[in-house]
């Protein structure tokens, strides 16, 4: 294979094998949270009628691992753009939305095995899918996912010059994005105007898709959510790499 | 001789900063080019709007015979370029990076492996060509940025101050060799530099820019005999003055400094 947007996707691919300490790090905290909220707060949830909380928990938690990771392997593009590396292929005679396809395509597999691992770690943890067949269903969640928001990361990263704006990020985008988006809690019985935040966030869709064909627990519907999925994937792509093409060094 | 690269009345202004004010000239084909002038004079504006990465304000283009703003894949082709700031990837090998590059261009694969062999051997790195590029000094990392930006055989390669911050070795090997490209394969060279001294010797003619405007162009001569001066230096100071320029610190020197804290120095 020799096509550009094959070597910006293993671009991206060998940039994530070769940083171990990296992947240590970004598995760290999904199991944190899996070990100290799931545990912690099981008999609660269990007492409630809510039954296991684990089993409630690690489809929320894989999603959080994609989130994160595929949204920073958007933004990493203001590392390549302030490194010089963007210049470079930006000076390329290819079309602007072949690299835009490829880094994203990259960002999102590199979000995927991330989110795989996550789930391995979860069994280990105590989690147990259901539905075996199942499982391929919620990859194609997974994957839905990191397109998402690496598509996102990159729109927003080609808006900024530098990483002084990574905290606002981090705290106005990413965190509320997950913790507003029903990977912690059920959505019954919530309060309207949260419960319309909600809605409004495609990670809540993510979410219910990958707790749907994992554990057979949906609240928005399976179709919904992949119906959704698909026409954000789309519409994001589509914006990013608009962004992308108007970017100038 | 044809005419590589004609660029008339070219503007680009930033808000109210004109960086590049009102400039026309046109280099051979095959000649060496130097673009001279005190920080932020317009120098690497001009090589980015040549380049493709920048629009101008106004003005026209030509580059190979193509335009950087609405051909912009023709002109693509058509250079080469070092960068002022390194522009390789730190986590890819030699031999990757040099592979990125000829996939990025387009050189078939039969051709792909044999060129960039003869290329890392030319610049003395075919040793290294399976270590990360983060080991590697500035020294290797310029000479490999120049081996990659030959791969796709440029009509023009365009060096946006090569040798800053090189040893005395490095530099002298690296001007032997663009002088070596230049008189083989009728490469056109389109550079900056603040050595006056190596301008003076490599180029066939200078043009010195300051304030977005040419004071000067004409061969090292030329100059010299029409500022009544002894070395290209003392020329480039009478045209520029002796005025020590200021240039902000820019959002990327913050970032510098942070990535030095957080990455432990790696660059």
């Amino acid at each position: 294979m020799n096509s550009p947007v094959y070597i910006m996707w293993l671009r991206q691919l060998k940039r994530y094998w070769r940083s171990k300490p990296r992947i240590v790090g970004s598995l760290a905290q999904p199991l944190l949270f899996l070990v100290a909220l799931g545990f912690g707060f099981g008999p609660i949830f269990q007492k409630a009628g809510g039954g296991n909380y684990i089993e409630f928990l690690a489809p929320g938690i894989i999603a959080m691992s994609i989130l994160f990771t595929a949204m920073f392997n958007g933004i990493e593009i203001i590392w390549d753009r302030q490194f010089g590396f963007l210049k470079e292929t930006l000076v390329a005679p290819i079309s602007r939305f072949k690299i835009m396809i490829g880094r994203t395509l990259g960002g999102a597999t590199v979000a995927l095995i991330q989110g795989f691992i996550v789930f391995i770690l979860s069994i280990f943890v105590g989690f147990r899918p259901t539905n075996v067949p199942m499982i391929l269903l919620s990859f194609v969640f997974m994957f839905l996912i990191a397109i998402i928001f690496t598509a996102f990361g990159t729109a927003i990263a080609s808006r900024l010059s530098d990483m002084q704006g990574f905290q606002l990020i981090m705290n106005f985008i990413i965190m509320p994005l997950f913790f507003l988006s029903g990977a912690l809690f059920p959505l019954d019985n919530l309060p309207s105007a949260l419960s319309l935040v909600i809605k409004m966030n495609p990670l809540s869709y993510g979410v219910d898709g990958i707790r749907a064909s994992l554990t057979g627990v949906t609240h928005l519907g399976i179709l919904v959510d992949l119906s959704v999925m698909i026409v954000i994937a789309l519409v994001i792509t589509f914006i990013g790499s608009y962004l992308f093409s108007k970017m100038e060094i | 001789m044809e005419d590589v690269i004609s660029v008339k009345n070219l503007v680009k202004k930033f808000g109210s900063f004109t960086a590049v004010d009102n400039i026309s000239f046109t280099v051979k084909k095959g000649e060496i080019f130097s673009f001279l002038g005190p920080n932020g004079a317009g120098k690497t504006t001009t090589i980015k709007m040549l380049t493709t990465l920048l629009r101008p304000t106004s003005g026209e283009m030509r580059i190979n015979g193509f335009s950087p703003v609405k051909q912009t894949d023709g002109a693509r082709h058509s250079f080469g370029i070092v960068f002022q700031d390194p522009s390789l990837d730190d986590e890819l090998t030699a031999y990757e990076n040099m592979e990125f590059h000829a996939v990025l261009y387009g050189v078939k694969k039969e051709l792909r492996a044999k060129r960039i062999t003869s290329l890392l051997k030319l610049v003395e790195l075919w040793n290294r060509r399976d270590e990360q590029v983060k080991t590697f000094s500035g020294g290797m990392k310029r000479r490999l940025e120049i081996a990659r930006g030959l791969i796709h055989h440029p009509k023009i390669l365009f060096l946006d101050e090569p040798t800053l911050g090189l040893d005395p070795q490095t530099r002298n090997f690296l001007w032997g060799y663009i002088k070596e490209m230049n008189k083989k394969e009728k490469m056109t060279v389109f550079l900056t530099t603040h050595y006056m001294e190596e301008a003076d010797k490599i180029s066939d003619k200078i043009a010195i820019i300051d304030k977005g405007k040419i004071m000067q162009i004409g061969t090292p001569d030329e100059i010299k005999k029409q500022t009544s001066s002894v070395s290209l230096e003392e020329a480039f100071l009478k045209l520029t003055g002796r005025n020590i320029r200021e240039e902000s610190a820019g959002s990327l020197d913050h970032l510098r400094m942070r990535r030095r804290l957080w990455g432990g120095g790696r660059r």
